[in-house]
């Protein structure tokens, strides 16, 4: 009997496509609903952000860090300011520290609640999406509160951070964790272990720990396939020493180590250790200023160097070379969206149109990251 | 009616000078379609209110509430809007077939309801052949979806008809299959005779009568909702993946069609399965006059119906959506055997008992109850450890 002889299909998926989170393209070849490859095409969302340090100076880049990633704006804000104050052997005020990490912490569990809730939306649940928008929605109030601004902060100076917590801010937020957490497991049983959720899930494009540290993973999705890295524990920056935290890691329980469900599982894990360190952070704030002192026209010494922030999709690395002027001579942004773009090819070899959403949205892929 | 109407059909056909009877008989099918259409409209749109404050609770949020009170002339505003908008149609489109396919996808919606069973009385053309009328009469939404995909010249349209069709022919097997049981205990496929041979009493509906009949209704019930393109079997129009389905390019009106038609749909597949397992429209008789006992009859079956159209809101409103080798294998590895068994086993307990067991149709109601209870236990049980105050007062 003779094998029924099909056509392949050339798809084009975005840049204006529901579920590519953003202007992402793909040039799918589809075998009717099977891939046979998906190629990702970049560039669509690409700003020059990082020819535009060279031309703002130090201070004025801030604000255009906050479009690196605006999901999750106050990692690049700190990895900007971190990099600066290496540059210029600056000392960051503790209380500044703590501010930073609650900051970016309340950052993080708002970046994770949306990638939950998108991945509900992009495998046909609309309710999880906003129920996550709900509870992202408390956030960006609190947010809001403390640097008026609910999407790009501009929070974090060179030196410190812009304004200290507002009165009463305190007590809000930790009221918001005891209230985050049973909605959390709420959440859990609602929709990740549906059945069909895992089932949706379970043993799509496994990536084992080897092809994960190949092709540059970062982030939850490192940590997925088993590699116990995280930039707050590995190379400590910051205050996280402090603090008390663990790093989950991919189990397979549902599938293959390394699944999309894994990579799923993972951010709402962080969540749990996000809202850990925030409550050790806000009980333990010690008193004095938040931002150092730091000369308007502020020209680091030549040099450069490379800081690394362990954001919501993962280690991010910022290198600045400065070569003693206003101006930074260089900038470059290493960012984990990128990485993940890199292995969409590999991995989409064979998987069903359907899953290829799912792999866009477990490996939690947002297109201003990857262009700049 | 009907009968006046398959006269004047039948005189168009073979008298001798026929254009005048012609006119009358095609001009009477048109009224009828149009009564039809007044009567199915309305119904479907209601139900599109229904879902969007259903499932705006649902995901905390407050739905349509601002045209008519509580948003109920929504409907109507969207109607208005739909028929005000530009109706493109893409220059590359196969223009003929992409504009009838709308109209195919409303014909399969509009026609069931003449023989929709809303009480003893108040049915428009109680067919011999009612259930059979109905399920073929639905299948042909397929046409028209597969039509709409194919002739938008547009790929993504392409799958979500071609995956429509793959969906909705498979699962009319198991929902055929799951009509037996209730045909085999009444040999009748008329939906009067079906209804007349259950009664008001829970225990006496067909779904009790015995465990395949029980087993036939779920998978009914599941079929419909893939039959339907409800969720999790909402493949051929799956926003996230394929934009927005066989629907992509449509616009206006022609795009309303198309919900309406599955609105619609969700009622005419609940009041099949009210029909068939669920007592119909059947209400106690108080003796009252007879507009009284039909309006009654009325509402029973009218709750019945939205029951269950709310429980497939619910279901929207919760599930995610199954991947199309997994809907496949539902059908096929699950649902069709089971079917086999169903119409087999009923037909065997049919021989043994020719007029129903009193005992299993008891054992079968307390059973249902049983299940009954202890869902709504467990809906309880999460709702109020899902600490409503923080869902309605969010400001901390």
């Amino acid at each position: 009997m003779g094998t029924l002889r099909t056509e392949e299909m050339t798809l084009n998926m975005g840049p204006q496509h529901p579920s590519t989170h953003g202007v992402l393209r793909f040039v799918i070849k589809a075998d009717g609903e099977v891939m046979r490859e998906a190629i990702p095409d970049v560039g669509y969302l690409h700003r020059s952000i990082e020819k535009i340090a060279e031309k703002v100076g130090y201070h004025g880049f801030m604000p255009y860090t906050d479009r690196v990633d605006y999901v999750c704006a106050m990692f690049t804000n700190q990895g900007w300011a971190m990099a600066c104050e290496r540059l210029a052997a600056l000392e960051v005020p503790r209380r500044g520290e703590y501010c930073r990490v609650i900051a970016a912490e309340f950052n993080r569990l708002a970046s994770h609640l949306l990638t939950v809730g998108l991945m509900g939306m992009d495998i046909g649940a609309m309710t999880p999406f906003l129920h996550t928008l709900r509870e992202r929605e408390m956030i960006n109030d609190l947010i809001e509160e403390l640097c008026g601004a609910r999407l790009t902060f501009n929070y974090m100076r060179i030196g410190g951070v812009a304004w200290d917590l507002p009165p009463g801010w305190r007590d809000k937020a930790l009221a918001y964790l005891d209230h985050l957490d049973p909605i959390l497991d709420e959440f859990n049983a609602l929709f990740s272990y549906n059945k069909i959720c895992v089932q949706r899930l379970a043993n799509v494009a496994p990536i084992t720990a080897e092809e994960a540290i190949d092709y540059n993973l970062v982030g939850p999705n490192l940590r997925a396939s088993g590699v116990k890295w995280d930039v707050r524990r590995d190379m400590p920056y910051s205050v996280y020493p402090d603090f008390d935290f663990e790093i989950p890691i991919g189990s397979g329980e549902w599938g293959t180590i390394g699944d999309a469900m894994d990579r799923y599982m993972m951010r709402i894990r962080e969540m749990v250790q996000s809202s850990r360190i925030l409550r050790q952070a806000l009980t333990r704030m010690p008193e004095g200023p938040v931002l150092a002192k730091v000369v308007r026209n502020f020209k680091p010494p030549a040099g450069e160097c490379q800081v690394r922030v362990e954001s919501a999709r993962g280690d991010q690395g910022w290198y600045v070379v400065s070569d003693g002027s206003a101006y930074p001579w260089r900038v470059h942004v290493r960012t984990g969206s990128f990485a993940a773009m890199g292995m969409i090819q590999k991995l989409s070899r064979g998987l069903m149109i359907a899953d290829l959403v799912v792999l866009i949205a477990s490996l939690d892929v947002i297109a201003p990251e990857i262009d700049r | 009616m009907n009968e006046s109407l398959v006269t004047l059909i039948g005189r168009a056909m073979f008298a001798a000078d026929a254009s005048r009877e012609w006119a009358v008989a095609a001009s009477i099918a048109v009224a009828c379609v149009l009564v039809l259409f007044v009567i199915a409209v309305p119904f479907a749109s209601i139900v599109t209110w229904v879902e969007r404050r259903v499932w705006a609770r649902i995901q905390s949020r407050v739905g349509p509430n601002r045209v008519g009170p509580n948003g109920f002339l929504q409907w109507l505003a969207d109607g208005i809007k739909h028929v005000c908008k530009e109706d493109v149609i893409p220059d590359e489109a196969d223009a003929p077939l992409f504009k009838f396919a709308p109209y195919l996808v409303v014909l399969a919606f509009i026609l069931p309801w003449a023989v929709m069973p809303f009480s003893s009385e108040l049915i428009l053309a109680d067919l011999n052949i009612g259930i059979l009328y109905m399920t073929a009469i639905t299948a042909l939404t397929v046409v028209g979806v597969l039509m709409a995909g194919w002739s938008s010249n547009n790929k993504w349209s392409l799958i979500g008809g071609i995956r429509s069709a793959a969906q909705i022919i498979s699962y009319e097997i198991p929902a055929g299959l799951s009509i037996f049981p209730a045909v085999l205990m009444t040999g009748t496929l008329s939906m009067q005779g079906l209804i007349r041979a259950q009664s008001w009493e829970p225990y006496h509906w067909f779904i009790f009568a015995n465990p395949f009949c029980f087993m036939a209704a779920i998978i009914l019930f599941v079929s419909s909702l893939a039959e339907n393109n409800r969720t999790p079997f909402d493949l051929p129009e799956a926003e996230s993946e394929l934009v927005a389905g066989f629907a992509t390019e449509y616009s206006s009106m022609r795009y309303l069609f198309f919900f309406m038609a599955e609105w619609g749909n969700m009622f005419i597949a609940a009041a099949i399965i009210v029909t068939l397992y669920l007592g119909g429209w059947q209400a106690p008789g108080l003796g009252g006059s007879r507009i009284l006992m039909n309006l009654l009859q009325f509402i029973s079956f009218l709750v019945k119906v939205l029951v269950l159209v709310f429980v497939s809101m619910w279901i929207r409103g919760t599930l995610p959506r199954v991947r199309i080798d997994q809907m496949m294998s539902i059908c096929w590895k699950y649902f069709v055997p089971l079917g086999f068994i169903d119409m087999i086993g009923t037909a065997i307990w049919v021989a043994f008992f020719p007029q129903g067991s009193r005992l299993t149709e008891l054992t079968m109601f307390a059973l249902g109850i049983a299940i009954v209870a202890v869902f709504g236990w467990r809906v309880a049980y999460f709702t109020r450890r899902a600490r409503m105050e923080l869902y309605f007062h969010p400001t901390i």
